[in-house]
């Protein structure tokens, strides 16, 4: 993997290349899988979010407090439900997902809409309170307004996809489930301190915590700086 | 154009996840917690994989977890060790073949100040009525493992029936091997543990060995194939060649030349099942 060829062998350390390669391998499989899922999410919270604030529709209040309420969807539920669901005895079983690095992906991707339809949803409704008659008068449908108004919060969208990313590639409930903590195949940062945490092993498990805190935290701060610039630049506009 | 850059790198990501899993053979192995935690899987699979080319992917369970892991047809292969549930397992018709690979033996671990007076016998069943007799904490795993029955097999046997809602000496802890000992070491409990993940594990603070070669402590571990007429979307043929393996004298080698801090953690017995 990339990451491990950057390591230089020969130095002396009380761990050895095997374990060294292991202990990247899950950290890049996190990441990745992270990743995807944010890409997998945000491809579908961004308009989503910005067609909730753009057109009005009959009930769409209720939609947007259910897609806040589903920030705090619990993980190990969404977990159990696609278990079943990817089980070859459920009804998507034909996929032979169960277990595999796309089975976490998509649960991962269930649990980062609502974050990102969320935050998006809120930028688009003040850009589009703000900017909506001028982007009329200019002549745009309302379809045609959703990439302007994508444009116009885009310091916003950069806050919701991190705060999307943080949530999945701390997440432990639902990946061990789908997942099925395969060393090698599905083992991500979570799984793997759960699993070093049950055998004793405490310090491997502490490392891997800390690369997972350093991640975590550097994206939150990131989130947080990000949306005092964006606050700032918004100011600035007026 | 964010939005088509993002599906872009979407399936960029995911075409190299699936890529790296998809170019060779691989089978799903439920099985305990005891074999992957006491790290005899991970040292024994290279040797097959490099030889067959086949990659066995390990999911961990209790014993129980796994056997409705396979009947629901999410696994390909069992590797368990309860012989009951086993039992039930291949009259349900869920199994095909269940062969013995290999046998340890449990041991009931405890802190050094041994409350219930139990430390260096070796009759299990007058331990575990001293244990309750004390009301001295004991941790079960209460997660319908192997152990776990085994576990409630020797309170039978001890007339005893705790009941984790009743008697607060008894923990019912509902996790793997690895967290009933983290439990037990953290609350002085006594537990039932296999060897295997007992000779492995790295917290054990004050824990030491309490009980230790009561025949009846004897642990069994059977590798088990699936019926193709209940699970015909199992990999058998791949399951096979890994069940076949495993029995075989090269790995039934593997297995007992497999060692822990100097000592053999699991004894071959797939020629003279105990």
């Amino acid at each position: 993997m990339l990451l491990s060829a950057s390591f230089t062998p020969g130095r002396k350390s009380t761990i050895t290349i095997s374990e060294l390669h292991n202990f990247l391998e899950i950290v890049a499989l996190s990441i990745s899988v992270s990743l995807a899922a944010t890409a997998a999410a945000t491809a579908i919270s961004f308009p989503v979010g910005t067609a909730l604030a753009i057109f009005p529709f009959p009930g769409r209040r209720v939609v947007v407090v259910l897609i806040n309420a589903f920030f705090g969807l619990p993980p190990v539920v969404i977990g159990l439900v696609l278990y079943l669901a990817l089980s070859r005895s459920g009804p998507l079983g034909s996929l032979a997902l169960l277990f595999t690095p796309t089975a976490m992906v998509i649960a991962q991707t269930i649990l980062a809409i609502p974050i990102i339809t969320a935050l998006v949803h809120r930028a688009s409704e003040r850009a589009w309170a703000r900017y909506g008659d001028e982007l009329a008068i200019d002549g745009a449908t309302r379809l045609q307004a959703i990439p302007q108004i994508l444009m116009i919060i885009r310091a916003e969208l950069v806050t919701a996809v991190l705060a999307g990313f943080g949530r999945t590639v701390s997440e432990v409930g639902a990946v061990i489930l789908v997942g099925g903590n395969i060393r090698g195949l599905t083992r991500t940062m979570t799984t793997a301190i759960a699993l070093q945490t049950s055998e004793g092993d405490l310090s491997l498990a502490l490392a891997l915590g800390a690369v997972l805190v350093g991640i975590s935290v550097s994206v939150s701060a990131t989130v947080f700086a990000l949306a005092g610039r964006a606050r700032t630049a918004g100011n600035d506009e007026v | 154009m964010i939005k088509f850059r993002n599906v872009l790198a979407l399936f960029a990501t995911l075409a190299a996840i699936n890529a790296s899993s998809a170019t060779e053979q691989s089978i799903v192995l439920a099985s305990t917690t005891s074999v992957e935690a006491s790290g005899l899987l991970a040292n024994i699979l290279p040797q097959f994989t490099a030889k067959s080319g086949i990659t066995v992917n390990v999911v961990a369970q209790g014993t129980g977890k796994a056997l409705d892991t396979a009947r629901r047809g999410d696994a390909d292969l069992l590797l368990v060790h309860d012989p009951e549930a086993e039992q039930h397992f291949m009259d349900e018709g869920h199994g095909s073949t269940r062969r013995q690979i290999a046998w340890n033996d449990f041991i009931i671990v405890g802190p050094s100040a041994d409350p219930a007076h139990v430390k260096g016998g070796n009759d299990s069943v007058a331990a575990l009525k001293a244990i309750a007799s004390a009301q001295a904490p004991f941790v079960s795993r209460g997660d319908k493992s192997g152990t776990n029955a085994a576990e409630l097999r020797l309170w039978k046997l001890a007339g005893q029936t705790p009941d984790a809602l009743k008697e607060k000496w008894y923990r019912d802890i509902g996790g793997g091997m690895g967290q009933a000992l983290n439990a037990a070491s953290a609350m002085e409990a006594y537990t039932l543990s296999d060897r295997g993940t007992w000779l492995s594990f790295k917290n054990k603070g004050s824990l030491t060995v309490a009980i230790e070669g009561d025949p009846r402590l004897i642990n069994r571990y059977d590798v088990i194939e699936l019926n193709p007429r209940k699970h015909a979307g199992a990999k058998l043929a791949a399951a096979k060649v890994f069940a076949d393996w495993l029995v075989s004298s090269e790995g039934q080698q593997a297995i007992g030349a497999y060692q822990m801090h100097g000592q053999k953690l699991f004894n071959p017995s797939a020629n003279s099942p105990k």
